[in-house]
């Protein structure tokens, strides 16, 4: 086991410098520097002015010096500093943004497990039902729905027609002037609507995927020898059923892992929300570069534990793999 | 907010996410106008609550906030550092000018600088400042930090956008504590504007640190109307007013910005009451801002902004190299159309490059006029005749067609260029409209002169000095003439204009300049958007002007009945 760990691990290392190699090389390609970005079409822009910022940025070496220069850096530990006015650290903005997205995600995830689970069980129980019905379409509607105009519009229904959420944000103007009560409130009236919208959208994959799995253990021999036995429904369901219709979801969820630092975009811009999604797609359209890598980094680091971890999670729940 | 000018042409960006990012050059305004299009500004509203709880001019009060609605944050707030339109705009309330242009945007009025001389051969400018200023930390404002700015701008280490005018300088010499001459290789019109709020640094705070990675710029001491208190990172911004603002203590004590990157998000906040303040689409103030609940919560102002939209020929491309086709393009193109398809009819028809309302503008241009008839005629005059009938006209074989380039993210250019493409058609012009993302734009079609035809946009300088733009010797890489404009006599003009000081003079060099430009056509000037702001009701003391209605931002208040918020002092 350990040692099928330590090969894994080590097979990271080639892969992470083949994954960073080719993102510097697409990113240097797309067209414009952030220095462009930062003196196109200004006329008080002179090319003394430009090739000052270019040189300060590093950007006047060829490409396998910067990559070099980056990778020496990265090996220190250290992310850079954003080419942002700004100057701060890469490390600083993503540790900012992280946690924010990954709380939300987390939340999110959570909000689908747990609905999506119960929702696939008993769908799955009920086949046909009128009860599978009605959720199988409200599932699809969720998911045929763009989030982004589902989420106007519930802003407009509880945000401004009833008032009985704030909008956008993630805290009122007033928060610091809260009790410590008042602030949890405060948040959590602010987590309804991007959480809630996130998990409607999301539900139908999960919801459809747990009522197939389990409708196809239903189907197993086992199933029928426990029903033989005179077990009640629900014990059949629940004990027997459930565990190994459990697996594949499992599986989805290990993938999911590295999707929890991933914001959307579209979310995070609509409730305003400093996320992941938005510093992203914002260094992305500043050719703001230290960050643009310093994300696809940790990104590629994660999806690759995510992997791990799912082998491992597969194992955990499967007797049968232990013994590989 | 608070409206800081200087004669810098920028390009009137895109999406409004990515204006944040291109708006390149300096601080910008945001409004303009000639002050008597106000028909929406309802003032003394009678139904207002203004009105009903206070009586018809209640008496200025301080405190409350006000929200402002952001769609991108800011990143330095040290000006000559800041490429971006955000930072620009909160740098604005923590530093002034030594001169800034007045409300009517025609003339140059004192800040820090009580007074200036400019010597009779143009050469030299001696600034006198005032000795009642000091930064918030209490010390006092002196030549020596202006001194400081200009020398730090001037660094090669600086990394800086701006530097260009200020190398023009060749002494600099301080006179005293509060008086300094600056002398420059030749008369140079365009100075006086550019000893804005870049000019100004503490000394006593940054000298011998590195301009570039101070934390100074995240956390600055300024000496304008406000202060900076707090930066949320795209999150929220707030200032506090600064009560020993040298003119005077703004009234409304917290300004917040907070970082909203949708504009409907933005809207639906507006509309219950997260926000204080916001510019308006054309969509939304013809059609979902009429309510009553509107009329009573908020105030609707309609200016000329400070941008115009344009359709550039490549002067190097054949086709176009015949006056008679751009002027008959001209006339083939219905502008009151455009303002009413794509603007709602909230803007106007441009006819020069200058601001409607300004004393730069000639008024005695004459407009062109939707005539397809006089445009058939024109290109017919030109050679292109529909030889083959296939209803495209021709010349030696080739028929007249073309492509239209715009950039990505813009769609009021890209309506605009769907609506000259039907008219272009109507007289037997075959053209097809392309959009290109903003960097592919500039990089490979701007800069290698890869098109036919752009829309694009300028925003209107407050100088009339547009050298960047028309003269022959800026076709180059990289520079603005990019249609390849050369004109003998405009170039003179030019020159000239850049000389001069006097201000008829310099008008009467510009009306030449534009009358040129009206009859040479390298560009089709298409129209200028309004600004459209909308403002809650509670806010008084608003004025508008050429300028807009920020320009007298620390004047607003909210009459203590209406007050919203409480600060905590």
């Amino acid at each position: 086991m350990l040692s099928y760990l330590a090969k894994r691990l080590a097979g990271f290392v080639p892969l992470l410098l083949g994954i960073s190699f080719v993102s510097f090389l697409v990113m240097a390609m797309a067209p414009g520097t952030p220095v462009d970005l930062m003196t196109d079409l200004n006329p008080k822009a002179s090319p003394e002015a430009r090739e000052r910022l270019e040189k300060f940025y590093g950007l006047d070496q060829p490409l396998y010096v910067q990559y070099g220069l980056w990778l020496g850096r990265i090996v220190q530990g250290d992310l850079g500093t954003s080419f942002s006015r700004d100057r701060r650290p890469v490390l600083d903005k993503i540790a900012e943004a992280l946690p924010i997205t990954l709380f939300l995600n987390v939340l999110d995830l959570a909000l689908i497990l747990g609905l999506a689970i119960p929702i696939g069980i008993y769908s799955a129980a009920r086949q046909y039902s009128l009860v599978d019905r009605a959720t199988t379409v409200f599932v699809f509607i969720g998911f045929a729905m763009p989030s982004f105009w589902v989420a106007l519009l519930a802003m407009m229904l509880f945000g401004e027609q009833l008032g009985w959420l704030p909008i956008s944000g993630l805290r009122s103007l007033d928060y610091d002037s809260m009790s410590a009560l008042g602030q949890i409130g405060d948040r959590v009236r602010h987590l309804i609507l991007p959480v809630g919208i996130a998990a409607l959208t999301g539900l139908a994959g999960l919801s459809r995927y747990m009522r197939s799995s389990m409708l196809e253990v239903l189907r197993q021999d086992y199933i029928q020898t426990a029903r033989a036995k005179g077990l009640s429904e629900t014990v059949v369901v629940y004990r027997h059923a459930l565990r190994n219709a459990l697996l594949p979801v499992v599986t989805i969820l290990g993938l999911s892992i590295p999707g929890l630092i991933g914001g959307s975009v579209i979310a995070e811009t609509i409730f305003a929300i400093p996320g992941m999604g938005r510093l992203f797609y914002t260094s992305v359209l500043m050719r703001d570069y230290p960050v643009v890598m310093g994300i696809t980094l940790i990104g590629a680091v994660l999806t690759l534990l995510g992997n791990l971890l799912a082998d491992l999670m597969y194992v955990a729940v499967d007797p049968r793999l232990r013994k590989r | 907010m608070a409206e800081r000018a200087t004669a810098v042409s920028r390009l009137a960006a895109i999406t409004p996410a990515l204006a944040a990012l291109v708006a390149a050059a300096s601080l910008l305004l945001h409004g303009c106008g000639d002050g008597s299009d106000g028909d929406n500004a309802q003032r003394d509203d009678p139904q207002s609550p203004a009105a009903s709880a206070a009586g018809a001019d209640p008496a200025p009060a301080y405190g409350d906030a006000i929200v402002f609605g952001t769609i991108g944050d800011g990143s330095t707030l040290i000006p000559m550092l800041a490429s971006d339109s955000s930072s620009h705009e909160y740098a604005s309330h923590l530093f002034d000018g030594l001169l800034e242009y007045d409300k009517t945007l025609s003339h140059l009025e004192p800040r820090l600088a009580r007074s200036w001389e400019v010597s009779p051969d143009g050469l030299q400018i001696t600034f006198h400042l005032r000795r009642d200023v000091h930064w918030t930390d209490g010390v006092a404002f002196t030549a020596r930090d202006v001194q400081f700015a200009f020398d730090t701008i001037r660094d090669p280490k600086t990394m800086t956008a701006y530097a260009e005018d200020y190398k023009q300088v060749q002494r600099f010499e301080l006179l005293g504590d509060y008086d300094f001459r600056v002398t420059y290789e030749k008369p140079f019109a365009p100075a006086l504007a550019s000893w804005n709020s870049m000019m100004v640094l503490p000394r006593h705070l940054l000298e011998g640190k590195d301009i570039n990675e101070t934390d100074f710029s995240q956390h600055p001491v300024g000496l304008g109307s406000h202060v900076f208190e707090s930066w949320e990172r795209n999150t929220r911004f707030t200032l506090r007013a600064n009560p020993e603002y040298y003119r005077g203590r703004p009234h409304i004590e917290q300004v917040v910005y907070r970082v909203i990157p949708d504009e409907s998000t933005q809207f639906l906040e507006l509309k219950s009451g997260g926000l204080d303040m916001m510019g308006l689409t054309p969509l939304q103030f013809r059609r979902q801002t009429s309510s009553q609940t509107f009329d009573r919560g908020f105030r609707k102002y309609r200016y000329v902004s400070n941008s115009y939209t344009y359709m550039g020929y490549n002067l190097d491309n054949p086709l176009f190299q015949d006056v008679r086709v751009r002027r008959a393009f001209t006339h083939a193109i219905n502008k009151q159309e455009i303002v009413d398809v794509v603007l709602f009819g909230l803007g106007r028809a441009a006819e020069g490059p200058y601001r409607p309302g300004t004393t730069w503008l000639n008024k005695n241009l004459r407009p062109y006029g939707f005539d397809p008839a006089k445009a058939k005629a024109l290109l017919a005059e030109a050679g292109w005749r529909d030889s083959d009938g296939d209803g495209i006209l021709d010349k030696d074989g080739q028929p007249f067609s073309f492509k239209i380039l715009t950039n990505q993210g813009n769609d009021q250019r890209l309506k605009t260029a769907t609506v000259i493409q039907k008219r272009l058609r109507d007289i037997g012009v075959d053209v097809a409209v392309r959009v290109v993302e903003w960097s592919a734009f500039i990089n490979d079609f701007i800069d290698k002169r890869r098109f036919d035809v752009i829309v694009l946009g300028w925003s209107l300088s407050l100088d009339p000095d547009q050298y960047d733009i028309w003269h022959s010797s800026k076709t180059g890489y990289k520079q603005f003439n990019f249609v390849g404009f050369k004109n003998a006599e405009v170039d003179e003009l030019l020159e000239k204009g850049r000389r001069t000081f006097d201000e008829d003079e310099r008008r009467r060099i510009y009306d030449r300049v534009q009358e040129i430009l009206v009859e040479q056509q390298p560009y089709t000037f298409l129209y200028v958007p309004d600004s459209l702001p909308i403002v809650a009701s509670r806010f008084h003391g608003i004025e508008e002007a050429p300028a807009g209605i920020s320009w007298n931002f620390p004047q607003w208040y909210v009459p203590t009945a209406l007050q919203k918020y409480t600060i905590a002092p």
